[in-house]
């Protein structure tokens, strides 16, 4: 493909394609710890409540 | 709520002081490449992720053993964590490989032994989540967790070695490359530096993440006894 070339080939969209994949997956996967985190923080609060009225 | 320890906040500022200082030395650092043009910057992120993701099932697997050898729950907690984020940096892996193999392979996926064993290291990975989701009692869910983050750790050496032990046209990043693989090419100095930077930031990444998965698990932990008591 590659062949006789006197120029680097123009693979730019897939360069830009590659990164937005790896910054996507990480950034979807910060947000869900992060959410799991506030939920479980919003249980315990919720069960630390219901256990000191009991 | 959890307090967050001073040295996790440092931590998380390191990991991301050099998270951005990688990313500039990918895009302004790093010299282009002279056949693959700009595609080739993904191969510092991709082997990089790649390293994440058999870090974390090699610290999955040594957890396993320390749990088996203490049964103490944290270690049940710290291999979950490890697999968690093995899962995520494989699947980087796998997929900007894929998206990098389009222009230099002429083709999305192609069932070569290096491409094949990473799949299916990714999926016995994902198997151990579904495992872990069928089993009620916590402490048989931790043992077998062990047992599997242990068994499951043959697929990673495997993986590694498959561009070596078997006819590949995966370029071999260290070492000599056979004579089919393509989209090989001699790293220049400042080549060399960006990959070994990118590798140092997502070691960064990995302990980072893990430490903060790790207090997630201890919280669902703690919210999980707090129910049983609660319903008792």
């Amino acid at each position: 493909m590659f062949f006789l070339q006197d120029a680097p080939a123009n693979t730019l969209n897939y360069m830009i394609a590659g990164y937005a994949v790896i910054f996507g997956v990480m950034l979807i996967y910060l947000i869900s710890l992060n959410l799991r985190q506030r939920n479980l923080n919003q249980d315990l609060e919720v069960l630390k409540d219901v256990e000191e009225k009991d | 709520m959890q307090t967050k320890p001073r040295l996790l906040t440092v931590l998380d500022f390191v990991t991301a002081a050099l998270f951005v200082l990688a990313i500039g030395m990918v895009f302004f650092y790093a010299p282009l490449e002279a056949v693959m043009g700009q595609v080739q910057r993904v191969f510092y992120f991709h082997v990089a992720a790649g390293w994440v993701g058999m870090l974390s099932f090699l610290v999955a697997a040594i957890a396993g053993v320390v749990y088996l050898t203490s049964s103490n729950r944290k270690w049940d907690i710290v291999s979950l964590s490890a697999i968690e984020i093995g899962i995520v940096f494989a699947f980087i892996n796998i997929v900007s490989g894929s998206i990098w193999a389009r222009p230099i392979w002429n083709t999305w996926w192609t069932w070569d032994p290096r491409l094949t064993t990473a799949t299916v290291m990714e999926l016995i990975y994902a198997a151990y989540l579904m495992l872990r989701q069928g089993i009620e009692d916590p402490d048989r869910r931790a043992r077998f967790g062990a047992v599997y983050a242990i068994v499951g750790f043959v697929s990673v050496p495997l993986t590694f070695f498959s561009a070596r032990l078997f006819r590949t046209i995966h370029p071999i990043v260290i070492g000599t490359n056979q004579a089919g693989a393509e989209g090989d090419f001699d790293m220049t100095p400042m080549m060399l530096q960006t990959f070994m930077f990118s590798l140092l930031t997502f070691t960064f990444v990995f302990a980072d993440l893990l430490w903060h998965r790790i207090r997630v698990g201890w919280l669902a932990e703690k919210v999980e006894q707090l129910r049983l008591k609660t319903i008792q």
